[in-house]
C-alpha cells in the first residue's frame, strides 16, 4: 500500500493530468491492532491498515465537488478526482467553500510522536492479566463482557494547489474494561472505565481496572430513588457528554444552518452561570489525540467558548468565519459540506462561588457518573434531554447506588442553574473538567 | 476467466512470490477463484482451522437539500478486504484496502502470525481449497444493472429541491427544513476454506425530511425517513407529498405539546417503528454475540416461556424490498426466516459462524457487518412481532390512563438487559381516548420483565426502515409490529 507521501504525490500528479487547476486533499492512514479476551483466552484480535483521502475540486465557475475514497492507488485517486470534478457542477454557488487563509500559516507546534508498537502477544497478556485482576476484585464480578486493548498509529496530511502542505503522525493506545455482576436475588449490575495514552508502555491499565472494579462494586447495593427535583452533581464525563450533545450552542455551522439554540447575536450574552468557563483546546497537554491542524489545514488552538457564563466565541471553519466576520479556529472537517466540531474541552471555574459544596458532607444529592443513550434521549434542537444514568444518592456524605432512574431537563436551564464548579479537574478522553453542581433537576425513579 | 501461471498441480510455497493472477479489477467474478483458493490453501497449510475472505467494493453517495439549495453532494468510493482466521475457538480479523494478491497475502500472513502460525517452509506443498461454483446472487437476479439505473446526481437534486419546497406549503413556523437522500451500493465476495464462494450486490437507499419548527420558546423537531433495498428506481417512486404532510402535521402538534409527567404507565405503541421495543428489549438479547459475552438473560431459556403468550416474533432476510433484506449474509450463507418466539416460548437464537462455533446454536444466515473493516457478527435483519387477535379499539379501551407512543426515536440495551428508547411523538390516553400530545418521554425497562408485559397485539402489522449499531458496525435493519399494549413501563420525563 502506498504511504502517505506517495498518496499525496499520486493525487497531485493526477490532478495535473486531468487539468484540474484548483484542488485540495485531506487524507489519513491508520495502522491499528486491537485485542479482546474472554476468561483468560484471546477472544478476537483485529488488525487493520487502511487509508483514505477526500479530494475537493474547484471548476472554472468556482463551484466545488468532493469525493472520498479508500482506493488510494493512482487509478483510485484518478477516479476520485474525476468524480469530484463531475460533482463540482452541482456544488453550491452561494458561500462556496474556499481554501483556508491560514492553511499556509506556520504551525506553532508540530506533532510527530509515534511510539514503538507493542507485539500482539504483549497486548493479549496485558489484557488477560487485567481481566483476571478485575474478576478477582469481588466475588460478585462474574465477567468482563466488554473489554479491549488497542494501539494505533495515525498519519494525516493536508495539501492544496496553492502550496499548502501539512502532515503529522502520532500513536495512541487505549484500554476499556466493562465488568458485570451476578448475585442471587439481585439484578445484574455493571460499570466500566476507559483510559488513553500515547503508548502501551504509558497506558494506565492498573488505574483502568481499579476504576472499573470500584465502580462496579459500588453499584452492588442499590436502591430505588424517589422521583422528584434534586441537586445533581455531574461527573466530568457526564457533564462533557451533555456539553458535547448540545454543542450546536457554539457551533458556527449549526448556527448558520439554523440548527442551533443560538443565533449570531448570541455572542456576548450570558448563557450560563458566571461560575462556569469553557474552552476548547486541541493542544492541551493532556489531549492524547491532539491534532495540530484541521481538515482545511487551519492550525488548531485554544478557544474560549464560555467565559464566566458569557458566550465568547463560536467554533469555526474557514467558511463560517468568513460569513460571520471572524477568524477560522481550526475546527473544520473537510467534506462536501464543511462541518465543524470540537477537539478537547477544558472546563474550569469562572467567577468565585459564594458557597462551596462537597460530596463528603452532601445530603439528598444525586451524583451522576455516566449518562446513557444520549443518541436517543437528547433533543439537541429543543434543548431538552431525558436520560438514564449510572449514579449514586448521597446522604450525609454516604453514597448509595441508584437502581434505575432518568434525569431530565433543559440544557440551557442546566447551564444557568450551576451552583458550584469544583476546583479540581478530572481527565477524560474528551477533555478535562471538574464536577459540576446543578440545582433543581428532575429525577425519575420510584413514584 | 483469465488465469496466467496458475499451476495445474499442487503448488510449492516457494512459488508463491512468482504467481501473477489476473482478476477482473472492477467486478468480483470467477477470476477471483484462483488467487483466493490459493490463499485459503496457504492459510490451511499454515495450520489455521478455518479461513474466510470478505471482499467489498462500495459506491455511496449522499445528497442534502437545505431550504431551497443543494448544500452537499458527497460521493464515497471504497474497496477493501477482511480476512478472518480461526484456530480452535480463537480468531483474528485483519482488514486492508489492498486487493492485490500480495496485499491479501500480507493480510493473511498477519492474521496467521497473530495466532502464532507461520507460513509453510519454501518446499512445502500448498493444497489449494476447492471452492464451490460461484453462487452469484447478483448476476442471477440482474443486480449488475442496478447502479446505472439509479437516479443520477441531477435527478437527486431535483427530487430533493421539489420535496423541500413542499414542506413550505405544508408546515407552519418553520425554522429550518432539510431533505436528504443516500444511495449505498455494495458488491461483496465471500470465499472460505469450507468451499464457500458467493457474490452479491446490495443496493440500499433512503430519503427523508428533518423539520424544525419554532414559535417563541416552543420548538419541535420531527424526522421521517423512508428506505428501501433492491429497488433501483426507489427515489423516482418516493411520495414526498405524503411524507411532507405527515412530518408537518406531527411537527405542528408537537410544537405546543406539554412535557410528559414521569411515572409508570400502561402504554400502547403504534405499529411500524414501535417495533424498536422488541429490537432493543429482546432482539439484541437473542444474538449469539450476547450469549458469548453472557450479557443476555435468555442464554439458557431455549424452549422456555420468556414472553407473554400473545407474543410471536420473527427475524428474517426475505421480505421484498425491506431495509434488512439480504440474499446472503456477509459469510455467504443464504438468508432465511428464523422464528424467534412462538406464543411466548423462545425458539431460536440468531447465529453467525463464530457465534455458532462458540455457543453451539446453528447458523441462521445472520452474520452481518457494516463493511470490510468489521468481522461479521450475529445481527438482526427484518425483525418483527407477528400480528395478534385484537383490534386497536380493544387496546385503547383497556386503558384508563396511559400513553400512546405513536412515533419512536432511537434506543439501546446494556449489558444487564436494561433498555431505553425515546418517544418522538406521544399522546395521553384517558378513559380509552387520546386527549393531548406529550413530549420528552423516554421509556426504560428491563428485558426479562417487559417481555411478559406485552399482553395485547393488534392485527395491523407494519414494517419500518432503521439503522442498528453494534459490534460489527452500523447496518440496515427493519423493525416492525402491529399496535401493541405494554401493561406497565417506566416513563422518564419532567
Amino acid at each position: 500500500m502506498p504511504n502517505i507521501t506517495e498518496i499525496a504525490n499520486h493525487a497531485k500528479e493526477n490532478a495535473e493530468k486531468l487539468g484540474i487547476k484548483k484542488f485540495d486533499i485531506y487524507g489519513s492512514s491508520v495502522d491499528e491492532t486491537s485485542v479482546q479476551v474472554d476468561r483468560g483466552a484471546p477472544k478476537q484480535v483485529k488488525a487493520s491498515n487502511r487509508s483514505g483521502v477526500t479530494v475537493r475540486v474547484w471548476n472554472d465557475d468556482n463551484t466545488v465537488g468532493v469525493t472520498s475514497t479508500t482506493d488510494v492507488d493512482p487509478n483510485g485517486l484518478k477516479l476520485a478526482l474525476e468524480t469530484a470534478y463531475e460533482a463540482s457542477f452541482f456544488g453550491v454557488k452561494d458561500n462556496a467553500p474556499d481554501f483556508s487563509p491560514e492553511a499556509t500559516v506556520p504551525l506553532e507546534k508540530s506533532s510527530d510522536e509515534k511510539a514503538t508498537q507493542a507485539p500482539v502477544s504483549q497486548l493479549i497478556e496485558s489484557l488477560i492479566e487485567a481481566e483476571k485482576e478485575l474478576l478477582a476484585a469481588h466475588p460478585a464480578i462474574e465477567g468482563v463482557p466488554y473489554n479491549g486493548l488497542a494501539q494505533r498509529e495515525i498519519d494525516r496530511f493536508y495539501l492544496n494547489s496553492a502550496g499548502a502542505t501539512r502532515n503529522e503522525s502520532r500513536s495512541i493506545a487505549s484500554i476499556y474494561l466493562y465488568s458485570k455482576t451476578e448475585q442471587e436475588g439481585k439484578k445484574p449490575r455493571s460499570a466500566g472505565a476507559f483510559k488513553l495514552s500515547r503508548s502501551l508502555e504509558q497506558l494506565d491499565i492498573e488505574g483502568c481496572l481499579k476504576e472499573a472494579a470500584e465502580k462496579t462494586i459500588s453499584h452492588l447495593n442499590y436502591e430505588k430513588v424517589k422521583t422528584g427535583k434534586y441537586t445533581v452533581v455531574f461527573s466530568a464525563e457526564a457533564f462533557l457528554s451533555l456539553l458535547g450533545a448540545f454543542s450546536n450552542l457554539y457551533n458556527a455551522q449549526s448556527i448558520l444552518d439554523k440548527q442551533s439554540l443560538s443565533t449570531p447575536e448570541s455572542l456576548g450574552t450570558n448563557i450560563a452561570s458566571p461560575l462556569l468557563s469553557v474552552y476548547d483546546d486541541a493542544l492541551h497537554p493532556a489531549n492524547i489525540g491532539a491534532e495540530t491542524f484541521d481538515g482545511e489545514g487551519t492550525p488548531t488552538r485554544r478557544i474560549s467558548i464560555i467565559e464566566n457564563g458569557t458566550l465568547t466565541n463560536f467554533l469555526h471553519s474557514a467558511g463560517t468565519a468568513k460569513r460571520l466576520n471572524a477568524q477560522p479556529t481550526g475546527h473544520a472537517n473537510i467534506g462536501s459540506k464543511v462541518m465543524v466540531s470540537s477537539h478537547f474541552y477544558h472546563v474550569l471555574q469562572g467567577a468565585k462561588a459564594e458557597q462551596e459544596y462537597s460530596l463528603a458532607n452532601a445530603d439528598n444529592v444525586i451524583f451522576i457518573d455516566d449518562l446513557q443513550a444520549l443518541h436517543a434521549g437528547v433533543k439537541s434542537l429543543q434543548g431538552s434531554f431525558s436520560l438514564p444514568f449510572d449514579g449514586w444518592m448521597v446522604n450525609n456524605g454516604k453514597l448509595t447506588s441508584i437502581e434505575s432512574a432518568t434525569v431530565a431537563g433543559d440544557f440551557r436551564e442546566v447551564l444557568q442553574s450551576i451552583i458550584f464548579v469544583e476546583p479540581d479537574a478530572e481527565l477524560t478522553p474528551g477533555g478535562v473538567c471538574p464536577r459540576i453542581w446543578v440545582d433543581g433537576l428532575s429525577i425519575t425513579g420510584e413514584a | 476467466m483469465t488465469l496466467s501461471m496458475h499451476p495445474s498441480t499442487l503448488l510449492l510455497s516457494k512459488e508463491l512470490p512468482t504467481l501473477q493472477y489476473t482478476s477482473t479489477p472492477d467486478r468480483f467474478d470467477e477470476t477471483w477463484e484462483a488467487p483466493l483458493s490459493t490463499l485459503l490453501g496457504l492459510g490451511r497449510a499454515a495450520g489455521a482451522d478455518f479461513i474466510e475472505f470478505f471482499l467489498e467494493r462500495a459506491n455511496y453517495i449522499s445528497c442534502l437539500a437545505e431550504e431551497d439549495t443543494i448544500t452537499s453532494i458527497s460521493p464515497r468510493l471504497s474497496t477493501g478486504a477482511g480476512v478472518r482466521v480461526f484456530r480452535g475457538k480463537a480468531d483474528c480479523y485483519v482488514s486492508t484496502n489492498d486487493l492485490s494478491f500480495s496485499g491479501l497475502k500480507s493480510a493473511l500472513e498477519k492474521g496467521l502470525s497473530i495466532l502464532g502460525l507461520q507460513l509453510p517452509a519454501p518446499n512445502a506443498f500448498i493444497p489449494e481449497i476447492n471452492l464451490e461454483l460461484l453462487r452469484d446472487y447478483a448476476t442471477k437476479k440482474g443486480k449488475d444493472a442496478w447502479l446505472p439505473q439509479c437516479s443520477p446526481i441531477r435527478e437527486m437534486g431535483e427530487v430533493l429541491l421539489d420535496a423541500s419546497a413542499l414542506l413550505t406549503r405544508k408546515a407552519k413556523h418553520i425554522q429550518s427544513r432539510r431533505t436528504s437522500y443516500f444511495r449505498d451500493w455494495q458488491e461483496v465476495l465471500v470465499a472460505a476454506s469450507d468451499g464457500t464462494f458467493a457474490r452479491d450486490i446490495r443496493l440500499t437507499q433512503s430519503v427523508g425530511y428533518n423539520l424544525l419548527c419554532a414559535d417563541g420558546a416552543n420548538r419541535s423537531s420531527i424526522a421521517k425517513r423512508d428506505g428501501s433495498t433492491s429497488e433501483a428506481d426507489f427515489l423516482r417512486k418516493w411520495n414526498p407529498e405524503a411524507a411532507a404532510e405527515e412530518v408537518a402535521e406531527s411537527a405542528g402538534i408537537m410544537l405546543y405539546a406539554d412535557y410528559v409527567e414521569s411515572g409508570n404507565y400502561p402504554i400502547i405503541m403504534a405499529n411500524q417503528f414501535g417495533g424498536v421495543i422488541f429490537h432493543e428489549a429482546c432482539g439484541h438479547l437473542l444474538e449469539t454475540t450476547q450469549i458469548e459475552r453472557k450479557t443476555t438473560p435468555f442464554a439458557d431459556k431455549k424452549g422456555e416461556k420468556i414472553a407473554h403468550e400473545s407474543l410471536t416474533a420473527w427475524d428474517e432476510g426475505l421480505s421484498p424490498n425491506a431495509f434488512g433484506t439480504i440474499d446472503m449474509d456477509d459469510e455467504g450463507m443464504p438468508a432465511q426466516r428464523t422464528l424467534l418466539i412462538e406464543k411466548g416460548v423462545l425458539k431460536n437464537f440468531l447465529a453467525d459462524r463464530s457465534g455458532s462455533l462458540l455457543t453451539g446454536h446453528p447458523r441462521t444466515g445472520s452474520g452481518r457487518r457494516q463493511n470490510y473493516t468489521f468481522a461479521a457478527a450475529s445481527r438482526m435483519r427484518n425483525t418483527y412481532i407477528a400480528p395478534g387477535e385484537y383490534t386497536n379499539e380493544d387496546l385503547f379501551s383497556s386503558i384508563d390512563k396511559g400513553i400512546y407512543c405513536k412515533k419512536m426515536g432511537g434506543g439501546s440495551v446494556g449489558a444487564t438487559g436494561e433498555f431505553n428508547f425515546s418517544v418522538e411523538e406521544a399522546y395521553l390516553i384517558e378513559n380509552g381516548k387520546i386527549t393531548k400530545p406529550l413530549k420528552g418521554a423516554i421509556l426504560i425497562g428491563e428485558a426479562k420483565e417487559i417481555m411478559n408485559k406485552i399482553s395485547m397485539c393488534s392485527q395491523d402489522i407494519g414494517l419500518a426502515a432503521g439503522f442498528c449499531g453494534s459490534v460489527s458496525g452500523s447496518i440496515y435493519t427493519t423493525v416492525g409490529q402491529p399496535h401493541i399494549k405494554v401493561d406497565s413501563i417506566t416513563v422518564g420525563g419532567r
